[in-house]
């Protein structure tokens, strides 16, 4: 968009208009720190050793940096009785989050297309009673849903967790591509089909290749939210199938014991990395993503 | 059979996705409905037996709680994070050289879980350990920052961190929305002589309607669903002062063993989640039908 | 991709192992997933791996158990539930009458359990007649700690009434020393309470309010005492202490910075991990009045198919209440073990009064169940006096209110 201080300040003198960019920049970094904040505690608590964590200052920097917290965590840190740290329930994490973002996305794609582009009868009420999907507290479908998974024999298992995280995940992805796709022309589908092009043919070869934009915000969203979730996680998992964050859980929230704050802070950012790292490398499209017409609501 | 199959794809393809919601969003809606009618404990029953946990519910001080903290809360948490979305988004939006770092730092947080930063809160707010120690030692020895700690003021504190979370996000999507309005009408308007602030109130921000809407809604499901929030920054205290309906319903579904209790508190929140999305639906359907 | 795969052929090798029997194994719920507590439990799985089971640990964390109990709720309903979960109290009974438990009565009976463990503990143990639970410790909820240099420096005994509590609490407010140190979180605020509770109420009275909930015993004089001290006591706590956790305000006792806490005995593992000498530098007693509240950790067993989870189950409940396991795990935890017939030559003196106390107490039956640590009522019950206590603990009310709205609680949870 339009750069409105430069044009702005042929009319301003140029004192006032440095003056207006410092306490811009100021308050720019000023925000920066309040986000930033957690993250330091985080990162210099978890290179700290537990004796300087007892007597020192909790803010402030470590006198001695040591990564022995990180390698705990990964690798040692007693998460029960197994002492492995959080390096089996992370790569669970990734068994179920993948499939789960793949196919939830996917899925949403096709709703998404056919409730923009294919009107049919009744199709703006489906789409609604999805969309409130997106609303319903987790903690409503506990229950029902584990009787319902051990019925269908998948309870406690890695495709349960997959079958659930992409259920719930259907308004919020349907929700992104429709709104998506309902800002492009019914034009271009209309003439599509005088071309003699079908449903997956008009799908695969023109609205696919536009979706990128939409990918990956649904992608960065739904990966959030599902290597995020604690409640289903713990819920719906079973020996050798809990993922990074029941993990985490049980090294951050142990009751009765020593608490080894560095062990746990180390742990909980290990355990945010991936997100993070999606976030940082991914977040310029994620912008772009939701200027290309997700928000126009 | 080929022709009927083409003409229905459509609905062939979306059937699988409807089924799952109908059932697992409404069935399971449903099902909640009805052990919320019975004397569930431990685990679901399902012998109506009337009104009685509403009845349970509306005498429970600490339900009464919970929903002001959901007024409060979503209240100051929705309207907040909405202004500072938009602040940041015009700040950033004035050809900043580093935006991209800063963007990125603004939005990180909505990537980590609250079970990952409630701790580094919890230490941050602490008034013996974090900002009112830090101020303190710097000489002002009178300032004071204890909303943690004071049962007035934390429900205060949540709402920071909610923000903390999830402002970034809103300001992203402000962000994108700045950069989608055409830059030809505002050209004019500067043309003609209009300061900067009034073509921001007077001609983007009106155009961004349809992003205050999705925002709002955004936010709102956030509003409802904080749970990990409340757990890990309070534990829902001191006492039960910061509890939110979804800590409430958690607490008696699964440490007091009360399960029908914690279904009528979870048809309460559903009728909530109603009234503010019903009429968001309704508005958005209209007129794109029209 | 690999886990996967493992995941896939060991719920085969489940499906196999309901035909050909493969060795006792049994999966285990339960949250002691912190060092100490985690070495403990691990000297289980050894003696259970020693006589040929599979142990497959399922920890979950958090609450005092409130994740691990929600994870329970939905392995129970999806028909998948764990051999063995950490459970204690009245919810064994809970979970007895939706019909999900195992009988392991065989197991006590070759044991001779009803011999070895104190009569209300072997009660816990108990679902109509038959045995349904094993019991793996002991931890006694009504102590006081105290930092040794700190009462000798400010001339104070370890108090034996509340009165003498008070008065020393005074003095070493005077003195600038934080006379409390206390963790404000629901389950701390109940446990400093029914600890007061116990001695204001006396035995009797504590049975009468919080096993058979008797309304007069809620509603009485005596019950606003109670909050009445607990209101004195909130001003003997520093103004930190919101959603504290229990184990810094043990840390406040080491340091010198408070002088005493009460908290259950695990509280011990804290001074013995940071090297104090219990006698030397820290002090245990219990708090004032008479009686001991006590805190049975168990591990229930859950109707499972198969013969080699049900030998899984028979072997673990052996191995629990087996002499070594008894002494071992109580070693590491601070607590004591549920026996009576082991020997305490390794103990420390907190451990060994803790146990002289025991055994007066049941035989002069002032052996009570915490109500703060769900020994005593059901979930619904104590989750709604704990609400009261921490409502009035954190705010002006009077002990009137407090009183009033304890009945109404209790008769609107029912």
């Amino acid at each position: 968009m339009a750069d409105l201080s430069m044009t702005q300040g042929v009319r301003q003198s140029q004192a006032s208009k440095i003056a207006l960019r410092w306490l811009l920049y100021s308050l720019l970094v000023l925000f920066a720190l309040f986000y930033l904040m957690p993250l330091f505690v985080m990162i210099t608590t978890s290179l700290k050793s537990l004796d300087e964590i007892r007597t020192g200052d909790l803010i402030a920097l470590p006198r001695e940096v040591t990564f022995d917290a990180w390698s705990t965590a990964w690798s040692s840190a007693c998460t029960g009785i197994q002492c492995e740290g959080v390096r089996p329930y992370f790569w669970n994490s990734v068994l179920i989050a993948i499939p789960a973002v793949a196919i939830s996305t996917l899925l949403g794609a096709m709703n998404g297309y056919v409730v923009a582009q294919w009107r049919f009868r009744g199709a703006n009420i489906i789409f609604s009673l999805m969309l409130f999907g997106c609303f319903i507290p987790f903690q409503v479908v506990l229950l029902p849903m584990a009787r319902t998974l051990g019925i269908m024999g998948i309870a406690g298992t890695i495709p349960g967790l997959i079958f659930v995280h992409v259920i719930y995940g259907l308004g919020f992805t349907t929700l992104f591509f429709r709104n998506f796709y309902v800002s492009i022309p019914a034009e271009l589908t209309k003439a599509a089909k005088v071309d003699g092009a079908g449903f997956f043919r008009i799908f695969w070869s023109i609205f696919l290749p536009l979706s990128l934009p939409i990918i990956v915000v649904t992608v960065i969203w739904q990966f959030t939210q599902i290597w995020n979730d604690f409640l289903f996680g713990v819920s719906f998992s079973q020996a050798g199938t809990q993922p990074v964050t029941v993990a985490l859980n049980n090294i951050v929230n142990s009751t009765t014991g020593v608490k080894e704050y560095n062990v746990d802070m180390a742990a909980a950012i290990i355990a945010a990395l991936p997100t993070l790292f999606v976030y940082v490398v991914a977040g310029k499209y994620f912008i772009r993503g939701l200027t290309a017409g997700s928000v126009k609501g | 059979m080929t022709k009927w199959l083409e003409e229905h794809t459509p609905k062939l393809v979306l059937a699988p996705s409807f089924i799952a919601i109908l059932v697992f969003v409404y069935g399971f809606i449903a099902w909640t409905a009805w052990v919320s009618l019975t004397r569930s404990r431990l685990l679901p029953r399902y012998e109506i037996e009337g009104f009685i946990q509403y009845e349970r519910l509306f005498d429970s001080p600490r339900w009464d709680t919970a929903l002001n903290n959901l007024f409060i809360f979503g209240l100051l948490f929705i309207l907040i994070a909405m202004f500072l979305g938009l602040i940041l988004a015009i700040l950033l939006d004035q050809n900043i050289r580093t935006e991209g770092a800063i963007r990125t730092i603004y939005l990180y947080p909505m990537a980590l879980s609250m079970i990952v930063t409630g701790t580094a809160w919890k230490w941050i707010l602490n008034p013996g350990l974090g900002i009112e120690a830090m101020v303190r030692s710097w000489g002002f020895e009178d300032f004071t920052f204890d909303w943690l700690v004071n049962p007035e003021m934390a429900i205060y504190t949540v709402v920071l961190a909610a923000i903390w979370q999830s402002s970034g996000f809103v300001m992203a999507l402000f962000l994108a929305g700045l950069r989608s309005v055409d830059g030809e009408i505002i050209k004019a308007a500067q043309v003609d002589g209009i300061p900067t602030w009034r073509v921001y109130t007077a001609i983007i921000i009106p155009s961004m309607a349809p992003i205050f809407l999705s925002a709002f809604i955004v936010l709102s499901h956030l509003a409802i669903k904080s749970f990990d929030l409340v757990i890990a920054l309070t534990g829902g205290g001191p006492g039960y002062a910061t509890d939110l309906p979804a800590t409430y319903m958690y607490a008696m579904a699964f440490s007091r063993g009360d399960i029908g209790q914690a279904a009528s508190s979870a048809m309460i929140m559903m009728m909530v989640v109603f009234a503010i999305v019903v009429p968001y639906l309704y508005s958005e359907l209209r007129s794109k039908d029209g | 991709m690999k886990n996967f795969v493992l995941g896939a052929t060991s719920s085969i090798a489940i499906l196999a192992s309901t035909v050909a029997f493969a060795g006792p194994e049994a999966e285990v719920l339960h949250w002691w997933t912190s060092g100490g507590e985690a070495k403990s439990v691990a000297v289980l799985q050894e003696e259970f791996a020693a006589n040929g089971g599979t142990w497959t640990d399922m920890p979950v964390a958090g609450g005092g158990g409130d994740a691990a109990m929600t994870a329970l709720r939905a392995r129970v309903l999806s028909g998948n539930a764990p051999a063995a979960v950490q459970l204690k109290g009245p919810a064994i009974q809970e979970w007895y009458e939706e019909g999900v438990l195992a009988d392991i009565s065989s197991v006590a009976e070759a044991n001779n359990w009803a011999e070895v463990l104190p009569a209300s503990i072997a009660g816990h143990m108990m679902c109509e007649g038959t045995w349904c639970a094993a019991p793996v410790n002991v931890h006694r909820v009504d102590w006081i700690w105290a930092n040794a240099d700190v009462l000798e420096a400010n001339g104070i005994e370890m108090p034996s009434t509340w009165d003498e509590f008070n008065a020393a609490a005074e003095k070493l407010q005077a003195a600038g020393v934080i006379p409390l140190a206390h963790g404000g979180q629901a389950w701390q605020d109940a446990t400093v309470f029914e600890a007061v509770a116990l001695g204001i109420l006396g035995p009797d009275g504590f049975r009468k309010a919080f096993v058979d909930l008797d309304m007069d015993t809620l509603k009485s004089d005596e019950m606003k005492a109670v909050f009445d001290q607990m209101r004195t006591m909130r001003g003997y706590v520093d103004d930190n202490f919101s959603g504290r956790d229990w184990n810094l305000a043990t840390a406040m006792v080491m340091n010198g910075e408070a002088a005493f806490q009460i908290m259950g005995d695990w509280a011990k593992g804290e001074f013995l991990a940071a090297g104090k000498a219990p006698g030397e530098d820290f002090l245990c007693a219990s708090t004032p009045g008479d009686g001991f509240l006590y805190n049975v950790d168990s591990f229930a067993m859950f109707a499972v198919e198969g013969d080699d989870k049900r030998a899984g189950q028979e072997l673990l409940a052996e191995l629990v209440v087996g002499p070594n396991f008894q002494k071992v795990f109580n070693l590491n935890k601070g607590s004591i073990p549920a026996r009576t017939d082991v020997p305490l030559d390794e103990f420390d003196s907190c451990a060994v009064l803790s146990s002289e106390d025991m055994a007066a107490s049941s035989d002069g039956g002032s052996l009570l169940p915490s109500y703060a640590h769900g020994m005593a009522l059901r979930g619904a019950q104590s989750g709604a006096i704990t609400d009261v206590v921490t409502a009035h603990f954190n705010s002006d009310m009077s002990s009137d209110e407090a009183v009033q709205m304890l009945a109404d609680a209790v008769a609107n949870s029912m």
